[in-house]
């Protein structure tokens, strides 16, 4: 199954150059095939968002565009730049990318500014000081201009991952990666960086976002990709692919995501077992505490 | 939360924990017989002249003892430093993708930690000799230096090794995805916090290159160059006392419990951090 060509005349409210390219992306890791056969595009301004189930190999779709994982097969253009060929200088093309990670990374050993001048001085050999107004400037823009002195351990998680996409702004990126950002945040922090995000896309930024937010999806994406077992399923705008899914996997999937004491009756179907007990989880906390089963523990 | 079957069991002996009471008791009366007895034999004059002798004690502190004090802490504080740099290579060769770095690093480190350290600086001793031409720079300090850093090193690298190995793949991950290239990311982002991670080892690793710096005196000294226990041992034998040799030693205590201590609170305040 690959993406669906009749799905695209949809995503044509902001057009521009191609930023992304991505053509029969293949990616293994040993015998096991990943991602298989992914072919999209994305261009300047967009804001695709990728769902899918645990496991369907969204993480690795977005660490193949910055080449963190080296495609099994196919061609990754950025801005016309083959990242996957041995030639391409792909400490530029990453320098021009922002990522911001599940687990927000911060340079632990860092404050929140150095954090965010770090790459700066490094990579593009800015000084100390036009890379501290640089970042300030970003940081201030997350809302976090007043903690700049701080070290990220004494943030809170939310905080964390806005001083990880300020990190990544002091870049000037052409393009921002997002996996998963608000799926390690406790509910009440989520908002936050949220907020930040769809700023970011209003103000036109280039976006390519992994998340389980539908709300957030459907109201900030152009494009939203749904992907199953590594390849793209579904693809298109976010009224047709959340509002109105024509696959099987899609509805299925959605129903789980957004309503998650739903039991499906359909069985295995490439759900992961993280998932599947997340979802029992929620079964169990929705359930009243007389039909607690003792055989199994309820481990906080 | 009661277990009926507890209760079944309760027969009338010595609950365990008065068990424990008595024993502790018993341990007491032995400590204190035992006291008893050392005193009742000991003959304290005697002791007093062999270990703590005052004419000697004044002899010791003012016949250069400060100096050999330095020289200790000059011969362990180059060895350690050299031991770190050349451990932190070892251990970049361990990690690296190249697999005969890997080997050689690997055949170092057994080959260092399997010699006795008395060996590797009789042989760095002899080594000008055996290659006439062979001038190690500052004499007998880099002599003691390279001997004592090369064994160090051997010991350090698989310390600095873990340390960078604990170091979250994220950390490296979102250098990366900067446009930080491998030799930065390495120098500013893992190194700084693998060797904040493994700073109480190395303190020990530091207390042990101090005490090895004893052995400096198989390679010859000089009486400028005296070490602690050189220094300590020439004076207690020509004055057939051990009082000398007491105070070398707590000289070595005078650097290395500071150390221990220090690191104690590096390991609450880390595990306090988890
Ligand atoms: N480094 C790796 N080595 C082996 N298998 C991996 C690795 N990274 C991911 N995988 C596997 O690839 C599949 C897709 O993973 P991932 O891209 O993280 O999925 P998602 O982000 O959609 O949850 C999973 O089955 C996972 O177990
Ligand atoms: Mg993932």
């Amino acid at each position: 199954m690959t993406a669906n060509p009749a799905q695209q005349h949809t995503d044509s409210s902001r057009s521009g150059s191609t930023v992304v390219e991505i053509t029969g992306l293949r990616k293994s890791f040993g015998p096991v095939e990943v991602l298989t056969n992914i072919t999209t595009s994305i261009r300047q301004g967009d804001v695709v968002c990728v769902i899918g189930p645990s496991g369907s190999g969204k993480s690795t779709l977005l660490r193949c565009v910055n080449l963190l994982e080296q495609p099994s097969g196919g061609s990754i253009l950025i801005e016309g730049i083959e990242v996957t060929d041995p030639d391409c200088d792909i400490d530029e093309v990453r320098s021009r990318m922002g990522m911001v990670f599940q687990q927000f990374n911060l340079f632990a050993h860092l404050t929140v500014l150095s954090n965010c001048t770090i790459a700066q001085q490094v990579v593009l050999k800015r000084g100390k000081a036009e890379a501290e107004k640089v970042a300030l400037v970003n940081l201030a823009k997350v809302g976090l201009a007043d903690r700049s002195g701080a070290f990220p351990a004494q943030l809170s998680g939310g905080q964390q991952q806005r001083v990880a996409i300020a990190r990544a702004l002091s870049m000037d990126p052409e393009l921002m990666l997002f996996d998963e950002p608000t799926s390690a945040l406790d509910p009440e922090l989520v908002g936050d960086v949220l907020a930040v995000m769809r700023r970011l896309a209003s103000e036109g930024m280039t976006m390519m976002v992994v998340t389980h937010e539908m709300a957030f999806a459907r109201e900030v994406a152009d494009r939203v990709i749904f992907m199953d077992g590594g390849v793209i399923v579904e693809e298109g705008h976010p009224d047709d692919v959340i509002g109105n899914p024509q696959h099987n996997r899609t509805r299925t999937f959605l129903k789980r995501v957004l309503d998650p004491t739903h039991v499906d009756s359909e069985g295995d179907s490439g759900e992961s077992d993280a998932r599947r007990r997340i979802k029992d989880a929620e079964v169990a906390a929705h359930a009243q505490p007389a039909v607690h089963d003792d055989t199994e523990g309820h481990g906080s | 939360m009661t277990s009926p079957a507890a209760t079944a069991g309760r027969v009338r002996r010595t609950s365990p924990r008065k068990r424990a009471q008595r024993i502790r008791w018993i341990q007491y009366g032995i400590l204190v017989a035992v006291l008893i007895a050392i005193i009742a034999v000991a003959d304290f004059p005697q002791i007093q002249k062999v270990f703590f002798r005052t004419d000697m004690i004044r002899d010791t502190l003012t016949q250069g003892l400060g100096t050999a004090l330095l020289n200790t802490i000059i011969y362990s504080v180059g060895a350690f430093v050299l031991g770190l740099v050349l451990g932190t290579v070892l251990a970049l060769m361990r990690l690296s993708s190249v697999g005969p770095y890997r080997w050689l690093a690997g055949i170092y480190i057994e080959f260092f930690r399997g010699l006795p350290t008395i060996v590797v600086l009789m042989a760095f001793g002899l080594l000008p000799l055996a290659f006439p031409g062979l001038q190690i720079p500052f004499g007998i300090y880099g002599t003691v230096w390279t001997a004592l850093g090369i064994v160090a090193a051997a010991y350090m690298s698989e310390t600095i090794r873990a340390g960078i190995q604990a170091v979250p793949k994220g950390q490296v991950e979102a250098a990366r995805s900067l446009g930080m290239p491998t030799g930065p990311t390495t120098r500013k982002i893992v190194l700084p916090q693998a060797f904040r991670i493994i700073m109480p080892p190395l303190t020990n690793e530091l207390i042990l290159v101090v005490k090895d710096s004893s052995l400096a005196y198989i390679i010859g000294l000089s009486a400028t160059s005296f070490d602690l226990t050189k220094y300590g041992r020439d004076l207690a034998n020509t004055n057939a006392n051990l009082t000398p040799l007491v105070i070398a030693g707590l000289c070595y205590l005078l650097i290395t419990l500071p150390l221990t201590f220090l690191v104690r609170r590096m390991e609450r305040k880390t595990a306090k951090a988890r």
